[in-house]
């Protein structure tokens, strides 16, 4: 047998492979290939690609949805939004969003990451810090709960009369907090939406992280060491240039959820929030279509929802590509 | 500082030096521990808070946040169950995410299989695609997506929500299993077919098994975000006998508003996240394993 084959093989390598290349057609590979690939594209195609390239179409038309009447509107959708005083504190609340929330998160699961990645001795190997496993179970673990189950509890936490914050507050003394709405009003409301985010991604970002930063040559640190840099200058000289790559990733998946924000914003507050300081673009979009069947200008909406979250995506890469990027890392 | 250590353990001949806590490190230790503690108790508490309102009456709840319940009773789990309905979207959710799952892990492992294993003309264009499906929002998809399901007849079904899972949850996983299978040694998919497997039997019988690490953290991952899925169901599925876990909660919190039964749902609130729970516990190793395999790419 072995035999055999090895003739073959030896007889005429390159001759055997081409002619088992031409012979590609056989049923097996034909049904093959048409399952394989054509069934998960077209299913792909049907109801990923084509609903966005409609949507599109969509957008320029001023389509109520019951019948197959799309007026052609051009643009007109576009001009409209751009004069909806509503939609553009909605694009406002999102930019704010977009600004803030993966700073916040970013910064604050970086510190965390940090302690439990080189609070460890500074003697012998570079250890982390002991019972570094317990945080990082318990702070990983938000990210597992249903985006909408951490605004309901939040919700309750809020609750001016009877909820935990509050509780706490007045607990510790500080009567003025008694039965204050932190998502009733509108200098909050805010602020408090977006503590709620923080605490659902923190710890999700902490672990990314923390694997980053193991994945830093021991030798650079001791290194850093044996130069003298204490802690801080180590966290701000070594770990960040060398995990960039890895923060410039996390701001942008950061970035595009706060763009979106929809199930927690829809949760904390349904109607946008007192004075409309929390609505934002994904909610605008969603009422737009479904509860005034505006289609056509909920689609415009959209589009300029992608709009934004690929500039941003863009800027993100071009800002951390300006400022110098991975080339300080190639050694 | 430093000869302090040294002076201690020199004496003995050739001992290994071993690192000994300095003050500072001391110091260091103990703020991180009580930062880390502080960061622990913030994400601990709302859910302890959550599981001792689960167990106590509205009357109570609105007496005060912090009391104990007066007697530990599972009757706002069963009212949660029963007359809000979480059983029935219980099961639903276990339906679609059942299906949805089996099936995107199937396609998405052919599928990258498939692009990762074979060069021809286009495959670079379907991998963009999938790009695009990974980048683009889902708001910009969702109006088209209502229309599609209603001419074909699916919408507001469970049927049309899984096809729905299955194709948005595809991108995703393509891509991972797609780095997978290209690392997978190309010598032994050819050793198969040299055996005489075909096509077929080479990728089920070779090449997926070897497949199985990528193949659960993909799957772990999917289970969430499908177990989580918010926008979706309650763009697509608006009937209330189909609803699932994540609106239906949603839908019940938004009713009572400020109005009553607030122990029913921290009740649901702890249903909708014990199987997450469990999930997280199995295979929490898994889990941190494969953001941190993420990282590396």
């Amino acid at each position: 047998m072995t035999h055999a084959t090895n003739e073959v093989k030896s007889g005429g390598g390159a001759v055997a492979t081409a002619r088992r290349r031409r012979k590609k057609l056989t049923f097996d590979k034909v049904s093959f290939m048409a399952v394989f690939l054509g069934l998960p594209l077209v299913i792909y195609l049907v109801f990923v690609i084509s609903p966005f390239a409609q949507a599109i179409y969509y957008s320029m038309t001023s389509w109520s949805g019951f019948d197959n009447n799309m007026p052609f509107v051009g643009l007109g959708n576009y001009v409209k939004l751009f004069n909806d005083d509503i939609f553009m504190i909605s694009i406002r609340n999102s930019i704010i969003l977009v600004i803030f929330l993966p700073i916040i998160t970013i910064v604050l699961s970086l510190i965390l990451a940090t302690l439990v990645t080189i609070g460890g001795s500074s003697r012998g190997q570079i250890k982390g810090l002991k019972g570094a496993g317990f945080y990082r179970i318990i702070s990983f673990f938000p990210y597992v709960i249903p985006a909408v189950v951490i605004g309901i509890i939040w919700a309750q936490i809020y609750t001016p009369d009877n909820g935990l914050l509050n509780g706490i507050l007045t607990g510790i003394g500080l009567d003025g907090f008694k039965d204050y709405p932190w998502l009733g009003d509108a200098r909050t409301a805010m602020v408090a939406s977006m503590v709620v985010m923080v605490w659902g991604f923190v710890g999700f970002y902490m672990i990314l992280f923390i694997a980053a930063i193991k994945g830093i040559p021991a030798e650079t640190y001791e290194a850093a060491r044996i130069d003298g840099a204490g802690r801080f200058r180590t966290a701000m000289s070594i770990t960040i240039p060398l995990i960039r790559d890895n923060i410039q990733t996390a701001y942008v998946y950061m970035g595009i959820l706060a763009l979106d924000a929809f199930v927690y914003m829809s949760v904390l507050n349904s109607t946008g929030g007192p004075q409309n300081s929390t609505l934002v673009m994904s909610q605008k979009l969603f009422s737009t279509a479904f509860s005034k069947q505006q289609f056509g200008l909920a689609c415009a909406m959209g589009v300029v929802l992608a709009a934004i979250t690929l500039a941003f995506s863009a800027l993100v890469f071009l800002v951390n590509r300006i400022t110098g990027g991975s080339k300080d890392v190639a050694e | 500082m430093s000869l302090d250590t040294s002076r201690k353990s020199a004496p003995a001949g050739h001992v290994e030096r071993k690192g000994e806590d300095t003050k500072s490190d001391k110091v260091v230790a103990g703020v991180s521990h009580v930062m880390l503690s502080l960061w622990a108790l913030m994400v601990l508490i709302p859910l302890a808070w959550t599981l001792l309102s689960s167990f106590k009456t509205t009357k109570e709840i609105l007496i005060s946040p912090f009391s104990l319940p007066a007697d530990w009773k599972f009757d706002n789990y069963v009212s949660a169950w029963n007359t809000a309905g979480i059983g029935l979207y219980f099961f639903n959710t276990v339906i679609v995410v059942g299906f949805a799952l089996v099936i995107v892990m199937v396609l998405g492992a052919m599928c990258a299989y498939v692009l990762a294993r074979y060069v021809f003309p286009g495959s670079r264009a379907i991998y963009y695609l999938m790009l695009a499906g990974l980048t683009f929002p889902i708001f910009l998809a969702i109006v088209p997506l209502f229309f599609i399901l209603k001419n074909i007849g699916l919408l507001n079904t469970l049927p049309g929500l899984i096809i729905v899972y299955v194709s948005f949850a595809l991108p995703f996983t393509v891509f991972f299993l797609f780095s997978f299978f290209k690392a997978l040694p190309k010598e032994i998919a050819e050793a198969a077919q040299i055996d005489g497997a075909g096509e077929w039997r080479t990728f089920f019988q070779v090449m997926l098994p070897m497949a199985k690490p990528g193949m659960a953290s993909v799957a772990i991952f999917n289970f969430l975000g499908l177990w989580n899925q918010y926008l979706i169901p309650v763009a697509i599925n608006t009937n209330p006998e189909n609803y699932v876990l994540s609106q239906g909660i949603a839908a019940f919190a938004g009713q009572q508003g400020y109005a009553v039964d607030f122990g029913s749902l921290f009740a649901a609130a702890i249903i909708v996240v014990v199987p997450v729970l469990i999930m997280y516990i199995l295979f929490q190793r898994q889990l941190q394993g494969s953001v941190s395999a993420g990282t590396m790419k």
